[in-house]
């Protein structure tokens, strides 16, 4: 009997995931239809891809930390501080490129850091704490873009020494339109799996959004793992803010707005559970990539670009009913 | 439930001699683990008054009392992870302070509590070498030795009379016996001398809990000094080598099996 149980318990369990990468096929067909060879094109898919690029970063980040049974609401802050510390570092304070590319990191990691320090010794629910680092650091990184120039909104990145590099590494579009961000995504992904699912960290990642108290009672250091998740995460932040300003040359205080958001919903509809404890970067990476397609095929189609919204939403609450039936199932089999 | 119905009953005198015929012999009166004059409190609480009790290695000591008696506030204290308000805890006769339940582990003291010894979303494997991965390679690339978990997990289970159909398999999807053998058998592999128990046999059924107690029986057999909480008289009896009974947080009883048939005991704990 438990024979059976388990085996339909592991097919449910694959469910999430699977129900993904099937959603993001059915989504492409649809598309496919009703935006016909402009989707089809490459110059469509990589429109679709390098809108997903950016998103797929954060969520990578927001997997880890979700599945470690965390959130952090303040990722799209993190992206406008980053892309406007590279900004006001080199065009304000003389910095060269390279150099202000590696301070914006340090200053990401120390506020993943504290956003993770705060969670772990507060012991308040990371999404009230976020919420808050949310608007401090909005607030923070408009005021310092106004301190400094008395605008929002800076450019002449290119005009820096080191910028060519930097657009190369970061910015470039070197095949078929595609976008040289679509490599950093799934480098990141490759590199989260990999240390998901074969390092010690990666179990105690699990461990940590699964049942923390089981973890610490063998001994895992359950508040360190957390405040690397953060940093993790503030870090793959870091890295979508500064791609952004290499790209656009410039950047915006308001940067990153709404993302998020964005990035919660792709890696819940990746299956990711919002209890922690379980999910796949796979899965994140596919629900960017839903996300991508959704924002692009709409325009593609000439649907006015307000059902988008309509559509994510409706496409969230979905995966969060398939992601319950799961969590149903594991908890009536423990 | 008569307690000629546990097999553990049958087999138990052998392994129990074999186990003092082990080179303990200066260390006999030595107990493994022992709680000296514990005193607790919780602010106005008293959980534990001058408490008392001593684990040695080899035979499984009951701690029995009924909800509230205190059992898991004293065990705790034995696995560092409250520090108590007075006493002493002695590790083969030796002073120690833990200061975390790290330590404790370190120094041979696993514990096992009843709902928070696995997590239920993750593997067996997984579970069974989570904290203590062994991994290969260096640096960067230093990774957890999955093959070995694996097999490792399989190995050990195997041992304990659970046939896994896959190492793979969430611990979610076995039952809360080879859940409570999982755990115990991880302690053992990771060199416990002292196996702490905390109503491991609470929510099982009745085959279930004959398999738990078989396993912690095999436990004591293997050397180790087994802390066995329960407050079912009928479940400690048959596996108990001594017997400590908690009430309102004082040590109202601590003798050997022989001195108490398992009605005393029973009536014991409710208090005559
Ligand atoms: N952290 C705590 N803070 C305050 N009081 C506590 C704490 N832990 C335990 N107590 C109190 O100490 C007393 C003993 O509790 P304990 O959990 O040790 O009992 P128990 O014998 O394990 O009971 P049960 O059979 O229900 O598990 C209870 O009155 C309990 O309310
Ligand atoms: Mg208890």
């Amino acid at each position: 009997m438990s024979r059976r149980a388990s085996g339909s318990f592991t097919r449910t369990f694959l469910g999430p995931g699977a129900a993904a990468a099937v959603g993001a096929i059915l989504i492409w067909l649809l598309f496919a239809g009703a935006a016909g060879s402009a989707f089809r094109s490459m110059a469509g898919t990589a429109s679709y891809l390098n809108a997903a690029a950016p998103l797929g970063i954060l969520a990578v980040g927001v997997a880890l930390l979700m599945i470690g049974g965390e959130f952090d609401l303040s990722v799209g802050s993190i992206v406008g501080v980053s892309g406007m510390s590279v900004m006001l570092l080199t065009t304000e304070l003389g910095w060269s490129v390279w150099p202000a590319i590696a301070g914006t990191v340090v200053l990401c990691l120390l506020i993943g850091f504290l956003n993770g320090l705060t969670v772990v010794r507060t012991q308040l629910p990371s999404f009230i704490v976020t919420l808050a680092t949310l608007f401090i650091l909005r607030g923070l990184t408009i005021a310092a873009a106004r301190g400094f120039t008395s605008r929002t909104q800076l450019g002449g990145l290119d005009d820096i020494s080191g910028y060519e590099i930097a657009r190369a590494v970061l910015g470039s579009a070197p095949v078929g339109g595609l976008r040289i961000s679509i490599v950093w995504w799934l480098g990141c992904a490759a590199l989260a799996t990999w240390v998901l699912l074969r390092t010690p960290w990666g179990n105690w990642i699990f461990a940590a959004g699964g049942q923390p108290e089981a973890a610490r009672n063998v001994g895992v250091r359950i508040g360190r793992v957390k405040i690397g998740l953060f940093m993790t995460n503030a870090l793959c932040a870091c890295l979508v803010g500064i791609i952004q300003a290499v790209r656009f040359s410039g950047a915006d205080a308001l940067r990153g707005q709404l993302q998020e958001f964005y990035a919660i919903i792709a890696v819940v509809i990746g299956g990711t559970l919002l209890t922690g404890g379980y999910g796949t970067i796979v899965g994140a990476v596919i629900g960017a990539l839903i996300f991508g397609m959704v924002r692009q095929g709409i325009v593609m189609s000439g649907i006015d670009a307000d059902w988008f919204q309509v559509f994510l939403g409706g496409m969230l609450l979905l995966a969060v009913f398939v992601n319950r039936t799961v969590l149903v199932r594991a908890q009536r089999a423990s | 439930m008569d307690d000629a119905t546990l097999p553990v009953e049958a087999g138990a005198a052998q392994p129990r001699l074999e186990a003092q015929d082990k080179p303990h012999h200066e260390d006999r009166d030595v107990p493994r683990l022992e709680a000296r004059d514990i005193s607790m409190r919780f602010g106005k609480v008293v959980a534990l008054e001058n408490a008392h009790m001593a684990a040695h290695a080899g035979e499984v000591t009951c701690l029995l009392g009924d909800n509230g008696a205190g059992k898991s506030t004293l065990i705790k204290v034995l696995a560092g992870v409250h520090p108590p308000t007075e006493g002493a805890c002695l590790l083969d006769g030796e002073a120690v302070h833990f200061l975390s339940p790290r330590e404790a582990l370190n120094r041979g003291i696993a514990t096992v509590y009843q709902d928070l010894a696995m997590v239920p979303l993750m593997s067996v494997w997984r579970n069974f070498f989570l904290g203590s991965e062994p991994t290969t390679g260096r640096g960067p690339f230093r990774r957890i030795d999955v093959g070995r978990c694996r097999e490792e997990t399989h190995t050990q289970l195997t041992a304990m009379g659970i046939e896994l159909r896959d190492p793979d398999q969430p611990v979610g999807s076995l039952s809360g016996g080879e859940r409570q053998a999982v755990a115990i058998a991880r302690a053992l592999h990771f060199g416990a001398r002292v196996l702490i128990l905390d109503e491991p046999t609470a929510a099982l059924g009745l085959r279930q809990s004959e398999r738990v107690l078989e396993h912690v029986r095999h436990a004591a057999d293997r050397g180790v000094a087994v802390v066995f909480v329960t407050h079912t008289p009928h479940h400690a009896h048959p596996v108990g080598d001594r017997f400590v009974v908690l009430r309102r947080g004082r040590v109202v009883a601590n003798e050997p099996r022989e001195a108490l048939p398992v009605e005393k005991l029973a009536a014991l704990m409710s208090g005559e």
